[in-house]
């Protein structure tokens, strides 16, 4: 449990450094920014979800007045096929054939060539000038269709990864996982009851408000610099090298306030295409997507068909349990089905399991990373399945999910033991919440459920500059999407001692800081932070020699206290303590300015656990759900700014509830998007929601200083089953698939009715 | 395209401007005339980002083409800070960590205040049905219906 | 002897062995050990994640072992 710590200012919820700029319209997002001599860019997209290239004839928009570029597939490079790395993860290859077809168009929106012109309308119409001769091949737009021995292929070239021998024809499964322990069929033997479920659950939007924007401006000697709305600049400066074929070293990028990404900022789609135009057209090139284009071609998550099932013994003792389950990946290999396997049964301690998991190529836009990536739809099944069983065991859901939750010490499915995990935290601070036991209105129903996420460490930098007055500047490279910058702060002020409001922090540019992996993976309070905190670290050790040097002293002989450093007991007892702002009027003469560093590739994120009630009210008549209350209970290790990891929670429980109610693809028989835009892909308002209570466990993470696990992505994961499963007590019937929108519930209704 | 002169205040500032008549006032905001605080979520009315007021009305700047802009008052979340300080919600907005990536943040500010001057003293579902057009898709709106309140508060009674 | 474990995705590699034992004092040396006994093991199993002793490293290298470890290879995870 949380041993009692005395901190300062971790766990306050101070104002953020940049709120004030944000909340008066002067913070620059992508789309914000206007360069003199500045042109625009367009992108011509594939009218046809699956279609080979004949011809493109660009010569008529060329020659257009006040059109100063035009690019296809045949201006990029012949890209190799090899890892891009770091977090945005697949084959570069792909990657760069995503940007722009090549020979083949695999999804409607596709693109196959852009133009930079004068004005928007000008690039428009030179859009419409383009000349692209297609034939149209049959589109695979579904798992089941895709996964058929003779469906037409999405990739002629595309083997089945991770069999133990390549299969010797191509087919729309680029890639299998299987993970397992046990003996599943002895297992199912011992259970006294068995419940089974199949669940399908469409493609869901990362939907964030800004759309992708760029701008690019590309000089003679080849050297861009590019500022965008990303996750991550360096990794978007890595992707577009690779998929240029250029030196990381003539690539500069800058982040700008970023309009939330929720991982579908952590892939190029503009930036090379914008460098490429803008170094044809010698001028400043901006590229903004609309939001059509955000739906059309930018990464959802998948789509997936996920069957579980399991069987316990009559004290709720799960005997085994097995899952298959299918991704939709897209255009491209990728879909995150490996942490879909491996999450689906993490909560548990199971002895025998199998779990077979699929990447599946569809004609619909590549996915893209969406919080917590594969685990909100597997878990949705299984937490589904435990409700099931809950119910015919006649065991109240959380004692049965107790009974089997994993601890330290359990061997997770994936494979290593767990250190110190806060599931069983959540579920009894769940189980003791007024909110689990307080009554419902009639006919209204409760659900409840478990969620999940690993988190990831990787590699961060930082600086921290102490100011000639004393204040502190704190430089990293991890785009503030939350209010990452306030934890920073916190984190600074903690480790010196210093006021909050001592410390700034800002983004460097990928010239001016070291590299940093994306924001995502619930990485940048844990690891940037625990990188700020080295270089923090840093900068008392030497401020302590200062201070040593200062008075003639040992560097032992010096403490640092409250943001001081003080003779040891006993030491030169008259000398007085000298301040960070002491040392730093006197740096001159001691040394030089204070610059403290620290680089690493954090390692021991903390897997994080929640616990999500849903309480909801089922209009019978016309299927309308209506969420009457939703708590979220999530343990994230150490909460450094309060309020933003309760917004994290609730933010994530919005969008699961808009996952579970209403938001999906919707395709027609060729593969075009019918709902691309905010009306007709509705995410959650304002007034759909209720007030999200949230509770805050923290069993802290011992690999980090403070005990950070990282808070961002589990919230997402629960409240998918969570609802559906108050959508189960109130209408008493289990609907298996999301969303659970009316038109799905009334036939669910009328189905059990007749 | 011949382009016509438009003639308006904005901020409290008279302004003249040169649009296309087919450009929208939030093209014209954000790309003629650099006021980039008013945010381009959608363009086809659905988001709320692009919030503004003409006179007091709450208008969605990409649904109004630049030349209706002629002889209105136009508000933009530039406009909102006075003088004497932040707007109270702009700072009960900060108070209550009611932003994440702040993206949505100048519509739904200038969406409440126009919210406070029709309904001083709102109840939650008033203010959850008035801000329904304004899209967050980060904070799942609780921040932002407790900062509207404790903002009204606030006018109501100044501390 | 440090006990490693392979997942289903990495049998090719191993000939099909899930659970080997091997001298190493760091993973660096583990790798190499593994090599010499499943030759063109090295590069699969250098970009795959490990867990060694319950903790996850995307990129383990220097991390020292001890008798009695245990490291478990798997897919690397991201994140949104
Ligand atoms: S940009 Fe105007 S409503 Fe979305
Ligand atoms: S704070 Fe990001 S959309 Fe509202």
């Amino acid at each position: 449990m949380a041993e009692a710590v005395d901190y300062k200012v971790i766990g306050t919820s101070p104002i953020r450094p940049d709120g004030v700029d944000k909340v008066t319209g002067r913070a620059q997002y992508g789309a914000d920014l206007n360069l003199p001599n500045m042109i625009y860019g367009r992108v011509l997209r594939s009218p046809h979800a699956h279609a080979r290239i004949k011809r493109i004839d660009t010569s008529r928009a060329e020659a257009m007045k006040g059109v100063y570029s035009v690019v296809s597939g045949k201006d990029f490079p012949e890209a190799e096929h090899g890892e891009i790395g770091g977090e945005g993860g697949g084959d570069i290859s792909d990657l760069a054939k995503n940007i722009m077809a090549r020979d083949k168009v695999l999804y409607h929106g596709h693109p196959v060539a852009a133009v930079a012109a004068r004005s928007q309308r000008v690039a428009e119409e030179a859009l419409a000038a383009i000349e692209v001769e297609y034939e149209v091949l049959t589109p695979v737009l579904d798992l089941d269709t895709a996964m058929a021995s003779d469906a037409p292929l999405v990739d002629e070239n595309c083997y089945t990864k991770n069999l133990p021998e390549k299969p010797d024809k191509p087919s729309n499964i680029a890639a299998v996982m299987q993970l397992g322990r046990g003996d599943v069929d002895q297992g199912f033997e011992q259970a006294d009851v068995i419940v089974e479920g199949e669940y399908r659950i469409p493609a869901a939007h990362q939907g964030y408000i800004e759309p992708h924007a760029c701008i690019a401006n590309t000089n003679e000697s080849g050297q861009s610099t590019v500022w965008c709305c990303t996750q991550g600049h360096f990794e978007f400066r890595a992707m577009t090298a690779k998929v240029l074929n250029m030196n990381v070293a003539d690539l500069k990028f800058v982040a700008s306030e970023i309009g939330g990404g929720f991982g579908g900022k952590t892939v190029v789609y503009l930036e090379p295409v914008a460098v490429l135009l803008s170094r044809k057209a010698h001028r400043p090139v901006k590229m903004m997507m609309t939001r059509e284009e955000v739906f059309r071609a930018t990464g959802p998550a998948s789509g997936t068909h996920i069957k579980v099932k399991v069987g316990a013994r009559k004290d709720g003792t799960i005997t085994a349990a097995t899952a298959w389950m299918a991704y939709e990946a897209g255009a491209f290999a990728g879909a995150p089905m490996g942490p879909g396997a491996m999450s689906v049964f993490a909560p548990y301690d199971l002895e025998n399991f199998k779990v077979e998991a699929f990447d599946v190529l569809v004609n619909k836009p590549k996915v893209a990373a969406y919080r917590a990536p594969g685990a909100p739809q597997s878990m949705h099944a299984m937490e589904c399945a435990l409700d099931e069983l809950a119910r015919k065991l006649g065991m109240d859901p959380i004692d049965l999910r107790l009974k089997n939750a994993a601890d330290e010490g359990t061997q997770a499915p994936y494979g290593p033991k767990f250190p110190a995990i806060g599931l069983k935290a959540c579920l009894n601070a769940a189980k003791n919440h007024p909110n689990y036991t307080k009554p419902l209105p009639e006919g209204a129903g409760r659900g409840i459920a478990v969620g999940f996420w690993f988190n990831v460490g990787m590699q961060s930098s930082a600086e921290v500059h102490i100011n000639e007055n004393g204040t502190v500047t704190v430089v990293e490279g991890n785009p503030d999407i939350g209010g990452s910058r306030a934890s920073m702060c916190l984190m600074a002020a903690e480790t010196l001692g210093v006021p909050y409001e001592q410390v700034r922090a800002i983004i460097g540019d990928t010239e001016s800081t070291g590299f940093s992996n994306v924001t995502g993976g619930s990485r940048t309070t844990f690891a940037t932070g625990m990188a700020v905190v080295r270089a923090c670290e840093d900068i008392i050790a030497q401020c302590r020699a200062r201070a040593a040097a200062t008075w003639g002293v040992d560097e032992d002989q010096v403490l640092w206290e409250d943001g001081q450093a003080t003779p040891a007991p006993g030491v030169n007892a008259d000398v007085k303590p000298l301040s960070l702002a002491d040392i730093a009027a006197n740096a001159a003469k001691t040394g030089g300015p204070l610059l403290g560093r620290a680089s690493l590739n954090a390692q021991g994120a903390g897997a994080s656990f929640s616990v999500n009630i849903a309480d909801v009210q089922v209009d019978r008549e016309t299927g309308k759900v209506d969420v009457l209350g939703f708590t979220a209970i999530q343990d994230a290790g150490r909460a450094i700014h309060k309020a933003y990891v309760e917004g994290q929670m609730q933010g994530g429980a919005a969008q699961g509830l808009g996952w579970a109610l209403n938001e999906e693809y919707i395709y027609d028989a060729n593969g075009v998007m019918q709902n691309a835009g905010f009306l007709d892909y509705r995410i959650p308002v304002a007034s759909d929601l209720p007030m999200i209570d949230c509770e805050i466990v923290e069993v802290p993470n011992p690999s980090h200083p403070y005990g950070v696990r990282g808070v961002g992505e589990t919230p997402i994961v629960a409240p998918l089953a969570a609802t559906a499963n108050a959508v189960r007590d109130a209408v008493g019937i289990r609907i298996h698939d999301l969303p659970l929108s009316p038109p799905r519930i009334v036939a669910a209704i009328d189905a059990a009715g007749s | 395209m011949s382009k016509v002169q438009v003639t308006t205040s904005i901020n409290g500032e008279e302004m003249e401007f040169l649009c296309e008549p087919q450009q929208t006032l939030l093209e014209v905001l954000r790309e003629t005339l650099s006021r980039t605080g008013t945010k381009e979520g959608c363009a086809t009315g659905d988001c709320g980002a692009c919030s503004v007021l003409v006179d007091d009305r709450l208008v969605c700047a990409c649904l109004m083409l630049g030349v209706e802009a002629e002889g209105h008052e136009i508000t933009t979340i530039e406009g909102i800070a006075t003088d004497d300080g932040l707007h109270p919600l702009q700072q009960k907005f900060l108070e209550h960590a009611a932003l994440q990536c702040g993206i949505c943040t100048p519509g739904l500010i200038v969406a409440a205040k126009s919210l406070l001057e029709k309904h001083p003293d709102p109840d939650e579902t008033t203010i959850r049905y008035w801000l329904a057009g304004n899209l967050c898709r980060c904070t799942g709106y609780d921040k932002i219906i407790r900062a509207v309140q404790d903002a009204a508060k606030e006018l109501a009674h100044p501390a | 002897m440090v006990r490693v474990v392979f997942p289903q995705h990495l049998l090719s590699v191993t000939g099909g062995e899930r659970e080997v034992a091997v001298e190493a004092d760091n993973f660096r040396e583990l790798l190499e050990a593994l090599e010499a006994r499943f030759p063109g093991s090295r590069e699969p199993l250098a970009k795959s994640a490990a867990a060694v002793d319950g903790q996850i490293y995307q990129d383990a290298f220097l991390e020292p072992l001890e008798p009695g470890s245990e490291v478990f290879f798997m897919q690397r995870i991201e994140g949104g």
